[in-house]
């Protein structure tokens, strides 16, 4: 204690107060405030080298600076939930100009997808790709869920999630391969024909509920074969071909004469 | 004979085929009978044996198998165990009726006696006695009843046996709905503002808060963002009395489109906010819930039967059966800046009904 009386005279102690005066004061703010929309950690070199990905696979449509072009929207503000989501299933880049980018193999891996996410939130604000807590459906409750998919989702893509139909080639697609973090980013950035369901529409823990709700799906159908689970369609295919063609080959068979 | 001139003719026209074709045809009588593997030789009817003794022996297999099953498979661990007991009970049920029926009919068909014997229709008509003596009976019955010169009585039989189904009748239409007033489909409960769940406009008066469905947030202004799409309720409604039943008329889609891009007729000015635009959810043509939104091209749809609406233009039908635009709820913000409805809807929601006007 001696020593630390002492140096309180000593003539750089105001500046080691100052310091430390800083430092807590940085902590104590970072700590309080909560995550801003692009609070995701980029660092320089990474938007560096989203920018030269995004030079090379994506400007020839969305324009050399994202600005967007005839053939693709500006890419200004739409957040690193977009990119994430467009590349990670594989949407974008887009295979061909049809009337919509559908789900295949990602063409980039996960290091050049998080690049790419961190030069276009680099462009403008926008939604921040997940945190593993915001998607965990361990948290949701499943059964709010399903009344929040009911009266929000299940009209496009089908109660269970199966997908449907929309005009003109559209379709609102199955959600058997969607992970946590791309239904949180489909809800929350709209993609193409889908609208923004923003945290107005469905609170954080709602998006928890509707992933716990879709993730349980994926669970064993206690129904046995699902054909789809498509409804009348698929069900009335399989009752009249292999239903009443099997009554029929049974009919044939009662009538006709014994060898 | 008359009758078969045509047929006639009709051979003439035939040209060289006509005398192949005799004038009438005779009756063929029976197949011959035909013999079977088990009539031929005593091993072949033990075969034939052997084979349905084997399907009811797999029929008996499937029955035990099916109880065995469901003593062994728990129910209740797992969806898989539900779903492999189902099975298994299933193909034990199924194969166990199944080879029944395919047992009898094979031993009905290549083991049984089959010998054909041919057995005349009795005639239908009963002789001339017994038929003038039914006749005499009734006469007599009618005119012993009176009936005939007792109209008071014959009417009054008529009227009671009119009425006697009525109070089976009535009650089963008359509770097919509580009351018979249509116009309660000209009203929901957005023209409603109870204690509490209503938003005060700039004018002084009160409208009911559009909320988010199912857990009736009330929503701002401000939160919805261009693009999005809100599934809407009246603030409060889920406590109220036949909230079901209210809120299958009162329900709402909203979204935000970009004020530009919006068509709006002069008497529909001030039914939007800033791009903010409510329409009914209930499709006019049957009733089905819109809700399939494209936000790209504003359109509409109906899962139904692919309706589609375009919201850019006020919900006018673009594509479907449906006949009628959705009504518009005219809304706007209270002076705390969530949204309200102005009024109830300008028309009845849904389908059409017999008294609507249009």
């Amino acid at each position: 204690m001696k020593a630390l009386a002492a140096s309180r005279r000593h003539r750089l102690a105001p500046v080691v107060l100052l310091l430390l005066a800083l430092i807590l004061t940085g902590v104590a703010y970072s700590a309080v405030t909560s995550e801003p929309a692009t609070a995701q950690t980029a660092s320089q070199e990474e938007i560096e080298e989203g920018e030269a990905l995004f030079r090379s696979n994506c400007s020839t449509c969305h324009g050399l600076d994202a600005q967007g072009t005839d053939l693709a929207p500006s890419l200004v503000g739409v957040g690193a939930a977009s990119v994430h989501f467009q590349v990670s299933t594989g949407r974008m880049p887009m295979a061909n100009n049809s009337p919509q980018a559908e789900r295949k193999d990602p063409q980039m891996n996960e290091e050049q997808t998080a690049a790419l996410a961190a030069y276009v939130a680099s462009l403008g604000p926008g939604p921040a790709i997940p945190s593993a807590d915001q998607v965990d459906p361990e948290q949701g409750n499943a059964a709010n869920g399903m009344e929040l998919f009911r009266a929000n989702c299940s009209m496009c893509h089908n109660a269970v999630g199966a997908g449907g139909a929309l005009t003109e080639g559209k379709v609102a697609p199955p959600l058997d391969e969607a992970t946590p973090t791309q239904i949180w980013e489909a809800l929350r950035t709209g993609p193409q024909s889908m609208p923004i369901f923003n945290e107005a529409a469905i609170t954080d823990q709602g998006a928890r509920d509707v992933i716990a709700y879709v993730m349980e799906q994926r669970e064993v159908d206690p129904g046995g074969i699902s054909l789809g689970n498509l409804g009348p369609v698929s069900e009335g295919f399989w009752v009249w071909i292999v239903g009443i063609g099997g009554l029929i080959g049974l009919a044939v068979w009662i009538g006709a004469r014994s060898s | 004979m008359s009758t078969n001139r045509p047929s006639e003719e009709l051979t003439s026209t035939a040209g060289a085929h006509a005398s192949d074709v005799p004038e009438r045809f005779v009756d063929p009588g029976l197949e011959p009978h035909p013999v079977r593997l088990a009539d031929r030789s005593p091993e072949g009817a033990k075969r034939v044996e052997r084979q349905v003794v084997g399907v009811l022996l797999i029929s008996i297999l499937a029955s035990i198998g099916g109880i065995v099953g469901f003593f062994l498979i728990p129910v209740g661990t797992t969806l898989m165990d539900v779903r492999l007991s189902t099975l298994v009970l299933g193909l034990g049920l199924g194969l166990g009726m199944l080879g029944i029926g395919v047992a009898a009919v094979h031993w009905a068909k290549a083991l049984m006696e089959n010998a054909e014997r041919v057995e005349k229709r009795k005639p239908v008509l009963s002789s001339p006695e017994v038929r003038e003596e039914a006749v005499e009976q009734l006469t007599t019955g009618i005119e012993e009843s009176g009936i005939a010169r007792r109209p008071v009585l014959k009417g009054a039989l008529v009227g009671a046996a009119a009425l006697a189904p009525l109070p089976f009748v009535v009650p089963l239409v008359g509770g097919l709905s509580e009351t018979w007033d249509v116009n309660k489909f000209r009203h929901t409960a957005w023209g409603d503002v109870p204690d509490g769940t209503g938003g005060r406009l700039p004018d002084g008066t009160m409208g009911r808060r559009l909320a988010t469905d199912p857990e009736g947030r009330p929503i701002r202004a401000a939160d919805v963002t261009i693009g999005s799409a809100f599934a809407v309720i009246p603030h409060g409604l889920p406590d109220e009395e036949n909230y079901l039943e209210e809120k299958a008329k009162a329900v709402v889609f909203m979204t935000r489109i970009d004020p530009n891009e919006l068509t709006v007729s002069p008497e529909r000015r001030d039914w939007s906010y800033d791009g903010i635009i409510a329409y009914s959810k209930v499709c006019t043509h049957v009733g089905c819930p819109v809700a399939l939104y494209e936000q790209q091209t504003h359109h509409l749809l109906c899962p139904c039967h692919q309706s589609t609406f375009d919201l850019a233009n006020e919900a006018a039908v673009v594509f479907g059966p449906a006949k009628r635009a959705l009504p518009q709820l005219p809304i706007t913000v209270d002076t705390e800046g969530y949204l309200v409805a102005r009024s109830d809807f300008h028309e009845p929601v849904g389908p059409s009904f017999w008294e609507r006007e249009r």
